[in-house]
């Protein structure tokens, strides 16, 4: 059994004629035109972002390059316990850990990427490295786009790279405290209770 | 062939040409830039010339320098022109005062928009107009490309057999009176004739004695191009653009035709100079002829293939119709020759229908309000005043048409291809026919 479906009904003699059509999609037209050039309101209806005089304002959580943040020190929070490169689907995040100098206060504690390069062209920005970070050590929230090229080594961001992008608000560190051990504030963080 | 003729026609001819060639930009502008308006975009905005950075820190003092200049000029030629209205004797003429306000006027203008003209970080966009010479450029520059299993003489030949018949149909319109050289500062009486001696052209590239018939002949050619550009790429969607256009225009060519034989009637001539000079003697040709006139602007549309009667042209179906093939300058020359059509449709209209360079009250000696024979009110103007003003009423009721032209552009969608041709066949062409008949049982009538 079909369905039934109605016939549009037949068309009037104003609608045949196609006059009155004609000026009332002219009227429509004139309409748009005072409203888009003289209206007190900038351009109107029209809702082109004159883009890049314009930006559009991105969410918080938008994906962009990656960054790596600093500790109060100036190094960067990464320990090299390859999380992020573990999580990423793309395979893109190449790091080479490296154990502090016998000297160094964080020897035998925690170790430092010598290597943290991040091929951009592969990364597909779905934040999973920034979700399985446990030290807030690399974010997405520059709010940037990579820079375009014609060379595809362009696209390999190395440590000192990702070191030096601010964040979208301008800051290099995060907003998520670091104590280190011998902190006087917390005097009870040592080497041998960890953080 | 004497010097008048050698010297008047070669200037007719500029004026013709250069009035379709320098409206094509600024169609181009009008259907980017204007169409984006009524469309709720912004149209093209890229395209600027930057000003040389040396130059920059110029720009507060051209500022400073539009403003005095016009404040200067305006204030100054107030003097002169008061001066001149108290003094017999004034010691400049009052032209020059009028001049003088004219220019700082404009200066004034100028201050008032300069930094929409001339923007802080130095591009110069002039509304955007520039992106019509960017476009120009472009074309120029762009490579010549003709399909390889195409015949290369028709596919190079199409443009032009496109383009030119747009462009000479001008020469029979007249846009202004017959104007005397010698007597251009005097005051040319309405009626009465003119002194045999006195050497006369009608700014009208050529006075053919069958008129109209010419423009007929002549856009009858335009479907060749099209046709032919449509057969000779070898391109299956070309081929369909081509047959549906050459379709197209030759049934709405009939139409045309037609629907004018009831003005022929009505005017009794087909000389078009006759014609304008009936209407200024009687009525405007819309009020004798209203249903001819939405058949004619109709069956025009059609025939230079501008929506809603565009399907040759297809656009977002079959990609660019009879024009797919072509780039660069054989592309911008189609492109010309449609808006020359455009042009040559209004021109028409306007003489037909609108009365052509006439304005209500004005004739051959200024104006004169009055009704009959009785004169309530003349201002006598000078033969150059006269002249100028036909030229300029026309060119503003050309643009005024141009402007609805465009707008119903914009405005309506596209017909089917089977909808277009009822419409002509069983609609416009009996329509027309009814017209006739109409026409010539009223004329009759009066006559008798």
């Amino acid at each position: 059994m079909g369905k039934l479906v109605n016939k549009p009904s037949k068309m009037t003699v104003g609608e045949q004629a196609y006059v009155p059509a004609i000026v009332a999609g002219v009227g429509l037209s004139m309409r748009k035109f005072f409203k888009n050039t003289f209206s007190k309101r900038e351009n109107g209806d029209i809702a082109t972002v004159s883009y890049p005089e314009e930006k559009r304002i991105y969410p918080e959580r938008f994906r962009g390059v990656h960054r790596l943040t600093h500790r109060a020190d100036g190094s960067p929070r990464c320990v090299a316990c390859l999380c992020c490169s573990t999580a990423c689907p793309a395979q893109c995040i190449h790091i080479e850990p490296a154990e502090y100098d016998v000297s160094d206060a964080r020897y035998g504690y925690e170790r430092f990427p010598k290597v943290f390069v991040i091929d951009e062209l592969r990364c597909i920005f779905c934040g999973y490295c920034v979700e399985a970070c446990p030290c807030d050590a690399i974010r997405m929230d520059t709010g940037l786009h990579m820079v375009p090229s014609t060379d595809r080594d362009h696209f390999l961001y190395d440590k000192e790279t990702l070191m030096a992008i601010p964040g979208a608000d301008g800051t290099h560190q995060s907003a998520n405290p670091r104590h280190e051990p011998g902190d006087p504030s917390h005097p009870g963080l040592t080497r041998a209770h960890g953080h | 062939m004497d010097l008048f003729l050698a010297i008047s026609t070669p200037i007719k001819v500029l004026f013709v040409i250069g009035l379709i060639l320098q409206s094509v930009p600024i169609m181009l502008w009008a259907e980017r830039r204007q169409s984006a308006k009524m469309q709720d975009r912004v149209g093209p905005t890229r395209a600027d010339i930057p000003l040389p950075p040396a130059l920059l820190p110029l720009r507060p003092l051209l500022k400073m320098g539009a403003l005095a200049v016009g404040a200067g000029a305006t204030i100054a030629g107030a003097f002169i022109v008061l001066d001149a209205f108290r003094a017999a004797e004034p010691a400049t003429p009052a032209w020059v005062g009028g001049l003088a306000m004219v220019v700082g006027l404009v200066h004034l203008g100028i201050w008032r928009i300069f930094d929409i003209l001339i923007p802080e970080n130095g591009r110069i966009t002039l509304f955007g107009l520039i992106h019509s010479l960017a476009d120009s450029i472009k074309l120029i520059w762009k490579e010549d490309f003709v399909p390889p299993n195409a015949d290369r003489l028709m596919h190079s030949a199409a443009p032009f057999i496109a383009v030119v018949p747009a462009l000479i149909t001008m020469a029979v319109v007249p846009f202004s009176d017959i104007f005397y050289p010698a007597l251009w500062d005097q005051h040319v009486p309405a009626s009465g004739m003119v002194d045999a001696a006195v050497r006369g052209t009608a700014l009208q590239v050529s006075s053919l004695n069958v008129g109209i018939l010419y423009i007929f002949g002549v856009a009858g050619t335009g479907i060749v191009g099209a046709a032919l550009a449509g057969y000779c790429s070898d391109n299956k969607f070309s081929l369909l653009g081509g047959i549906r256009a050459a379709s197209q225009m030759v049934s709405y060519e009939v139409t045309l035709g037609l629907s004018i034989v009831g003005c022929f009637m009505v005017y009794g001539t087909l000389l078009l100079e006759d014609m304008v000079r009936w209407q200024q003697a009687h009525v405007w040709g819309i009020l004798v002829q209203p249903l001819a006139f939405l058949l004619y602007f109709t069956a025009s549309t059609a025939e230079s293939k501008r929506i809603p009667f565009d399907i040759p042209e297809g656009e977002s179906e079959i990609v660019a119709g009879y024009f797919t093939e072509y780039a660069g300058m054989k592309f911008a020359m189609f492109m010309m020759g449609e808006y020359a059509e455009v042009i040559l449709s209004s021109v028409l209209i306007i003489t037909l229908f609108l009365g052509g360079y006439n304005l209500p009250f004005l004739d051959r000696g200024g104006f004169s309000f009055g009704f009959g024979d009785t004169v309530w009110y003349a201002i006598p103007l000078q033969h150059w005043a006269v002249t100028a003003i036909q030229v300029l009423t026309f060119i503003v009721k050309l643009v005024a048409l141009l402007f609805l032209q465009f707008t119903i552009r914009w405005s309506l969608p596209r017909f089917r291809y089977d909808q277009l041709m009822k419409l002509c066949w069983q609609f416009l062409l009996p329509l027309s026919l009814l017209n006739i008949f109409v026409t010539g049982i009223v004329v009759l009538l009066l006559d008798r």
